[in-house]
């Protein structure tokens, strides 16, 4: 029996990177605006060690286009965008999330907190669509218009696509894996919840042809450093993604693939 | 003019190049092997006339004059993104970084 003002919890576990996040709501119309959005990625019935509690405003004014501002205060994270507010306490790992009832501020919210939780054990999200191929992942980075989605379009049916957008990078036992998104780009589509360990990198470069090319180590942590996704400037964070490109870096060959838009590029990858 | 490393940065040098990056706006920056000598020779103790003179001079076959110039410019761009810091006496080493 349900008591006169009670409110239904309809709390949904969203496991990303091999990270569950216990989303909880009390309004059913956001568990279904969840459920649709995450897909497989979600959970059911996962205990999880993290939580996000919703609390939903009505409508406001709203850039979701707009950036978001990241800080730390009282050892905790605060985050602020136009269409949201939110905080992250990482020694509770637990948050809280204002929005009104819509999927994209809950997804900033999502990359932002994932982005804190890999960078102190050397993950890290990363402007990069990436594929898996014969049990091995292999990304695809660059800023806008690099190519990131395209080359995740013209993949072949044995490849299975992580990610057009951004890629999901953990160090596991001192190895790199790749890690399937819901972060998607152009396609519009959700990756595939898999992972694989991590072959290679590739840099993208539009060409009239393709070719792969050795890059000096110190330009290609120069390079990467560009394409990884954090939202805050703040000391301890930036130290650790330097870091962590660095191990990347030392551990995962990195190479420029300069490629013509079209599938003939896959017969490199693999 | 004397030179000291922030320590307000996260650095790394990798073969004869060094990849700085500054915490407190994340500006990137990579160093080439003449960039690399200078940073490296910052010690807050050392004054640039003479790491350029000792440092740079013989290991790049570059006139003194030339050399320093070119120094100043690279030092300048540094300052100015809080890399480097620059002052007009040696540093004590404890408050070098």
């Amino acid at each position: 029996m349900e008591l006169p003002g009670a409110r239904k919890s309809h709390d949904v576990v969203i496991e990303i990177g091999g990270f569950p996040i216990e989303v909880q709501t009390t309004d059913a119309a956001f568990e279904r605006i969840l459920r649709g959005r995450y897909g497989d990625y979600i959970k059911p019935g996962a205990a999880s060690q993290f939580a996000l509690r919703v609390q939903l405003s009505g409508p406001g004014v709203a850039d979701p286009d707009a950036d978001a501002e990241v800080w730390l205060e009282d050892r905790e994270w605060k985050m602020v965008r136009g269409d949201f507010r939110a905080s992250w306490n990482p020694a509770e790992r637990r948050g809280q999330v204002f929005q009104t009832a819509n999927p994209y501020s809950i997804d900033s919210v999502l990359r932002i907190v994932h982005t804190l939780m890999l960078a102190p054990e050397g993950g890290f999200l990363l402007h990069a669509s990436s594929a898996v191929r014969n049990g091995k992942a292999f990304l695809f980075s660059g800023l806008s218009e690099a190519g990131k989605t395209t080359i995740a379009r013209l993949a072949p049916a044995d490849a299975t696509l992580l990610t057009d957008e951004a890629s999901y990078v953990r160090k596991v036992d001192g190895r790199y894996f790749a890690y399937g998104t819901p972060f998607a780009g152009e396609l519009g589509a959700p990756g595939k919840n898999i992972s694989a360990p991590v072959a290679a990198l590739y840099l993208l470069k539009k060409a009239a042809d393709n070719r792969i090319e050795e890059i000096d180590p110190a330009d290609a942590i120069q390079r990467l450093l560009r394409n990884i996704l954090f939202f805050a400037h703040q000391s301890e964070l930036v130290r650790q993604v330097f870091e962590s490109a660095c191990a990347f870096v030392a551990a995962v060959p990195v190479f420029q693939l300069s490629f013509f838009p079209d599938q003939r590029v896959w017969e490199l990858i693999g | 003019m004397y030179l000291t490393q922030s320590a307000d940065i996260a650095a790394r040098t990798i073969g004869d190049d060094t990849i700085i990056m500054s915490t407190l706006d994340s500006t990137v920056f990579m160093l080439n092997s003449v960039g690399t000598a200078i940073w490296n020779a910052a010690d807050g103790a050392t004054p640039l006339s003479q790491i350029v003179h000792e440092r740079v001079c013989p290991e790049f076959d570059v006139s003194d004059e030339q050399a320093l110039a070119d120094a100043m410019e690279f030092v300048d761009k540094l300052v100015k993104h809080g890399i480097l810091l620059i002052s007009d006496s040696p540093v004590p080493p404890k408050e070098a970084q």
